[in-house]
């Protein structure tokens, strides 16, 4: 079993390092609902970050609209109105197959040009479909196709992962 | 199985036709979808890529500004290739009939239609008789219906309101043409607001008005009274075939929504109007242009709610 202050620790310490390597200047952090937001306010309070977090919800900017259509409810964005220029860190929970973090670069990229784009995930796993891969990772997971990561939360923010009766 | 032509095998969404027979979880989902919607306007790049690669064709049979405008808006909105044709330019001038126009659209790979038409119950025809893929959405028949421009208001009245269980609403002025008004009554009724009330002359409203659930005045000082929402109706003159006013004086006089009967409604009475105004004949500009107005509001919501029903209505359909 995986400790979740173990994972959340890790990230932080990678993003304070990334911060510093590449020279950050004021970074906006935003988090993807719902789990990604969870993980994103954490890092926000532990890296004492000023500025509010931002929310993203990539609905409207999924690729798989032909096959599952609009979903109701879906939480509106909020970012600040201008991005352009800005450094960006990219909070989700789980990295897989990478179209959720394509989908929501699309949506980034809709609001203005930021500086730069850095990626951190909570749990990186296996399965990847495009080239996508995130900057830092709390851990990095090998899962058969049929297991899923479900992240709870948000206090306490917990997971455990999924047998599926799903495709392989 | 479901009887209503809007809804396919699963209860979703399949044609937007009218508000009858639409359940209050439905409206409320097109209205959470909308709401999700509103902030895609304040992107720098006013799009989301839903329905890229989707073609929509405006067919407009009768003459419309706002309504083809937003609609136009929010297909492009949600990166649609829309083609907006009007009556004038068409076909169907040299004769062509409507079912004739709709089959050559088909074969151009349309997947949606948003008609209007002057003609009660043309959308619903069109949608009868169109190829099983093709959505459609009417934007305005005859004096049937105009769902999407009650759902706006709806939403408009949500936004301000929050709660439609206590509120009282007054739809004023021509009820017996408006199509808007039928679809609003029962929107209104279908989301549970506690009365809906219609104020006019007798010679404007129809015989059958009080079956359709609302209360009737006729008289505005007295019918304004406990009001929280006011809906002025344009007055149509270009649909009045028989004397059914004395003057438009006349009629402002007495039913004309002026900052002194505006007054008798409750102090915090939002007034709406689904455009275009004729000021100084149902409603003064000083209560167009005013504090307790929220009509320029509508028409931004149009976008988004009109956004709504049309991602709704192309999602993929499981029946087919």
């Amino acid at each position: 079993m995986l400790d979740i202050d173990h994972l959340l620790n890790k990230l932080e310490a990678d993003l304070r390092q990334i911060i510093i390597d590449r020279h950050l200047t004021q970074p906006l952090m935003i988090g993807i609902h719902t789990g990604g937001v969870w993980v994103a306010e954490a890092m926000h309070q532990r890296l004492g970050l000023n500025e509010p977090l931002g929310l993203l919800d990539i609905s409207f900017y999924r690729d798989d609209f032909s096959q599952i259509g609009v979903h109701p409810n879906v939480k509106p964005s909020q970012l600040p109105h201008n991005i352009e220029g800005r450094d960006i860190i990219l909070i989700d929970d789980v990295f897989y197959t990478g179209r959720t973090i394509r989908a929501a670069l699309n949506e980034i990229f809709d609001y203005g040009r930021p500086n730069r784009v850095v990626l951190g995930v909570l749990i990186e796993r296996d399965g990847k479909q495009i080239p996508i891969t995130p900057d830092c990772a709390g851990e990095r997971m090998v899962l058969t196709a049929k297991q899923r990561i479900k992240l709870t939360g948000p206090e306490p923010l917990h997971f455990h992962i999924e047998n599926t009766a799903g495709h392989d | 199985m479901t009887d209503n032509l809007q809804l396919n095998a699963e209860g979703k969404l399949k044609h937007f036709l009218t508000i009858e027979g639409l359940s209050k979880p439905l409206l409320t989902e097109i209205l959470d979808t909308a709401e999700s919607f509103v902030g895609v306007s304040d992107h720098q790049i006013k799009k989301v890529p839903l329905l890229r690669g989707k073609t929509i064709v405006n067919l407009f049979f009768e003459n419309s500004t706002r309504t083809r405008t937003t609609f136009e808006l929010a297909a492009k909105r949600l990166s649609a290739d829309v083609l907006s044709m009007s009556i004038a330019t068409s076909s169907t001038s040299k004769g062509e009939s409507l079912l004739d126009t709709i089959r050559n659209l088909e074969s151009m790979f349309v997947d949606m239609f948003v008609v209007r038409h002057a003609i009660s119950g043309a959308a619903h025809f069109i949608a009868q008789h169109t190829a099983p893929h093709i959505s459609v959405i009417n934007a305005g028949d005859g004096q049937h219906a105009h769902p999407t421009q009650a759902m706006l208001d709806m939403f408009t009245i949500r936004q301000i309101k929050k709660d439609f269980a206590p509120l009282r609403v007054a739809i004023i002025g021509d009820i017996l043409h408006s199509r808007v008004a039928r679809s609003q009554i029962q929107a209104l009724n279908t989301l549970g607001a506690a009365e809906v009330r219609v104020i006019a002359p007798k010679t404007l409203l129809p015989a059958y008005v009080e079956t359709l659930g609302v209360t009737v005045s006729h008289s505005l000082s007295e019918g304004l009274q406990d009001i929280d929402v006011v809906i002025m109706l344009r007055l149509q003159k270009e649909r009045m075939t028989s004397a059914l006013l004395p003057s438009e004086s006349e009629y402002f006089k007495c039913f004309g929504l002026t900052e002194g009967k505006l007054k008798i409604a409750k102090p915090d009475a939002i007034v709406m109007h689904p455009g275009p105004i004729n000021r100084g004949v149902e409603i003064e500009s000083k209560v167009a242009d005013g504090p307790q107005s929220v009509i320029l509001k509508q028409v931004s919501n149009g976008i988004a709610v009109r956004m709504a029903i049309m991602s709704m209505a192309m999602q993929p359909q499981g029946a087919f």
